[in-house]
């Protein structure tokens, strides 16, 4: 077949009946304050590490609310999480009470398990 | 004139609750209602938050204290005259009274959900309002709502903080009602997710943020912050909305067994028509202008009319009940002669 040049894109859309709950679900076990989150932006706002890596938890548990989950593992979050120092510090200002660091460490302990 | 009749327009909560206080004052409150039944929208409701308390069980308390209070039903008011020191007023049912204060309370009406055309409402059968789903939860009945819900989806502000809807003001109660629904179709369908998309969450009253935590934590109940910009049904009948998820900057698609349009208030049609009669204004809001928004709510720029409830805008249930009996007490003191 000639090849024009045109091709068509997968929608970039995310589609939230189809979204895999799986690992948020196991996440939601281990740490339930997961589910408070309000994306208020505490949490980023005051990470050390958040302005050079990237890292940010509101993002973090975003992803894992929104993201199509693919058999390797959301690059994106443990990007995220490896920058993590674990100084505890969005659980200090989290308006929910959210203990952050234990979720980061629960998805953290998920990962390795997928490994 | 030393008549201490008082005319009502409106028998809901507001007028309700304003009749049995006039009542309790000494004065001789009458009520005129133009449907058939007394509660208003408040009627029609399944359960009040926060308390969610039965709209039934509290109208029909409302209305056992209103007892030897005269009431016209299916009645409006067909002119309102203002004399020397009170009103001579004629009622479509024949009817002339003179009185001496007129307190409207008229209420809200919902907006017309349709009119958002995006949105499918009365064109696609899994589309129903706030309104419609407090009916469903009253009686069970409407074709709308199938057996089996796998996702629910809920959009706020239908007609509301929409300029070009014709109304910029926000409804106040829809958030809330969102939110309280939310919860009770979890309920129902544990099974199902909930998904409320939402431009603010403006839940501000008592109790209303334990709702928001409860509903997220207990129920898991989904919150997406985006406007749902259009639905289309899909072949199954299902629909299908649209919409950014504007904290993930992603678009988002979500295929719906139920949509549920917050539906928001605007003034009565009527009203700004009985304001006319007796020279009361309308507000920029297209809610009657109280003579101030703080001290005096209850007060019309005329002497003799007063306004209680959702006339002057989106209240909830209670903030109408404390208007009424604001209003009662504004009009005692009006009639005794003290301002």
């Amino acid at each position: 077949m000639i090849d024009f040049g045109f091709g068509l894109s997968r929608s970039s859309a995310v589609r939230l009946d189809e979204v895999d709950l799986t690992l948020y679900r196991k996440l939601e076990k281990l740490e339930p304050g997961v589910r408070t989150c309000m994306s208020c932006g505490s949490c980023t706002a005051t990470c050390t590490a958040g302005p050079w890596s990237g890292m940010s938890v509101r993002k973090v548990i975003l992803d894992l609310q929104r993201e199509r989950a693919s058999a390797e593992g959301h690059g994106e979050v443990r990007k995220m999480l490896s920058a993590c120092m674990l100084c505890g510090k969005c659980s200090m200002v989290c308006p929910r009470g959210i203990n952050t660091r234990h979720l980061i460490l629960s998805l953290c302990r998920i990962y390795e398990e997928k490994k | 004139m030393d008549s201490q009749t008082v005319l009502i327009i409106g028998g809901g909560v507001a007028g309700m609750e304003a009749a049995r206080q006039l009542r309790l004052l000494g004065c001789e409150p009458v009520i005129v209602e133009k449907s058939d039944h007394l509660g208003g929208h408040v009627a029609g409701w399944h359960k009040l938050f926060p308390d969610m308390l039965s709209a039934s069980s509290l109208i029909e308390r409302m209305s056992e204290s209103l007892d030897g209070i005269t009431v016209y039903l299916k009645t409006q008011v067909a002119s309102m005259n203002r004399l020397k020191d009170g009103f001579s007023v004629m009622l479509t049912n024949g009817t002339g009274l003179l009185c001496r204060a007129v307190l409207i309370a008229s209420g809200f009406r919902l907006f017309e959900a349709s009119r958002k055309e995006e949105y499918g409402y009365g064109v696609y059968d899994r589309v129903i309002t706030n309104s419609d789903l407090e009916y469903w939860f009253n009686t069970g009945e409407d074709d709308r709502i199938p057996d089996n819900l796998s996702n629910i989806a809920f959009v706020h502000c239908v007609g509301s903080r929409d300029l070009k809807a014709g109304n910029p003001q926000c409804s106040k109660v829809c958030c809330m009602t969102a939110v309280k629904q939310a919860i009770e179709m979890k309920e129902r369908f544990p099974d199902a997710e909930i998904w409320c998309f939402y431009m603010d969450l403006r839940l501000f009253g008592k109790k209303y943020e334990d709702f928001y935590i409860n509903a997220q934590r207990d129920y898991g109940v989904h919150f997406v912050r985006g406007r749902v910009s259009e639905v289309s049904e899909d072949i199954d009948g299902r629909v299908i909305l649209k919409a950014e998820d504007t904290l993930a900057g992603r678009q988002v698609k979500l295929k719906a067994d139920l949509l549920v349009l917050m539906a928001g208030m605007l003034c009565n049609e009527d009203t700004a028509g009985l304001a006319s009669m007796v020279r009361a204004e309308v507000d920029s809001d297209g809610f009657l202008r109280s003579r101030d928004n703080i001290f005096r709510i209850n007060e019309s720029s005329r002497p003799g009319i007063f306004f209680a409830g959702a006339c002057t805008g989106t209240k909830t249930v209670p903030e109408t009940v404390a208007e009424a009996r604001a209003a009662a007490l504004d009009i005692r003191n009006y009639l005794n002669g003290n301002d």
